[in-house]
């Protein structure tokens, strides 16, 4: 009796359940499409965190719009121009190519082509003003002897 | 000596490039708001909620909307600066209270005196949302058509008052 007391009480701990914290929104998908737009938007108040990694409280906020919005059935881009038009193109990771972001998308390459090719004028310069070694008639000969035989006549 | 004219170059193209970005505030995110219509709201009063305000009460004047909260601090700094404006009776200040508790954003209007006309309560932020807001303190301008005008990221202080929110209302004043 007295075994089957401690062995009740053992197993005791598989009954007790603990809740899962309450997701957000009831329809895990919808969550999950909610985060991976968050990913791409910028937090605006602590500006290099995303707002899907952000705690602030307006991060919350915008997370409770999104999904929101994405209740009420609109696209990912719809949602995307909505914030645009509130917070402008710095709620977006990534800018969108435009005529005054040209020089931060394009920069990065000009710099690569430009050093590519200062170096490849330099080398090329180099190569000409270096003069071709010319060895003299003594020379010559003392390395034919230095690579036929392991003894150098002079040493 | 040409041979050092080319890294004094970009040293000092790079040091200009560097002088300008001490000054620049990155907290400083340009609205697109302004020059469009200020989004509709109608949002019930701080002071009687069972009265709305709504911000079509507002076509035809000059306005200011003021984004506060008591927990706001930096909002205490530009509160008495406010207070001043109000008195003078040159443009209607409207308070929108942002995230906030009723009773701490009454308790904060009878300390420091009540600059506004009336202030709405925005206590889940969506408002907030819809304007853009980011942080308080904030203020917008807008004007007779309900078209925002100027957007001030941050505390109104007496020089930024002078020099463009009161120029700026006294030219919104005279257009139609």
């Amino acid at each position: 009796m007295r075994y089957l007391l401690l062995l009740w009480i053992c197993l005791m701990p598989a009954f007790s359940y603990a809740g899962e914290a309450k997701d957000m929104a009831a329809d895990p998908v919808l969550e999950k499409r909610m985060i991976g737009l968050a990913e791409k938007l910028r937090c605006l108040v602590c500006q290099n965190e995303s707002l899907a990694s952000s705690h602030a409280e307006l991060a919350e906020d915008l997370r409770r719009e999104v999904r929101e919005q994405m209740a009420k059935g609109l696209s990912d881009q719809e949602i995307i121009d909505y914030l645009v038009s509130r917070y402008g193109d710095f709620v977006l990771y990534e800018p969108p190519v435009k005529s005054y972001t040209l020089l931060l998308w394009f920069g990065p390459f000009i710099l690569l082509f430009l050093g590519g090719g200062i170096l490849f004028l330099q080398l090329r310069k180099r190569r000409q003003t270096l003069p071709e070694a010319v060895l003299s008639a003594e020379a010559e000969q003392r390395a034919a002897v230095l690579l036929n035989n392991d003894k150098d006549p002079q040493a | 000596m040409t041979r050092f004219i080319w890294p004094f170059v970009v040293f000092v193209v790079l040091a200009g490039f560097l002088y300008v970005g001490l000054n620049l505030d990155p907290r400083e995110v340009p609205s697109p708001l302004v020059g469009k219509p200020a989004p509709a709201f109608t949002l019930p009063q701080l002071q009687d909620p069972s009265k709305q305000f709504s911000t079509q009460e507002m076509k035809g004047k000059v306005w200011l909307l003021n984004v506060w909260a008591s927990w706001c601090v930096s909002c205490k700094e530009e509160h008495p600066i406010l207070v001043e404006l109000a008195r003078q009776n040159i443009v209607p200040i409207y308070g929108l209270d942002y995230k906030d508790k009723r009773a701490d954003a009454l308790m904060t209007l009878r300390e420091g005196g009540d600059p506004y006309v009336l202030s709405i309560s925005d206590t889940e932020g969506r408002i907030g949302i819809d304007y853009g807001v980011y942080g308080v303190p904030e203020t917008y301008v807008i004007d007779k058509q309900g078209i925002i005008q100027y957007k001030q990221i941050g505390v109104i202080t007496r020089q930024n008052l002078r020099e463009k929110i009161l120029p700026l209302v006294a030219e919104l004043e005279k257009r139609p």
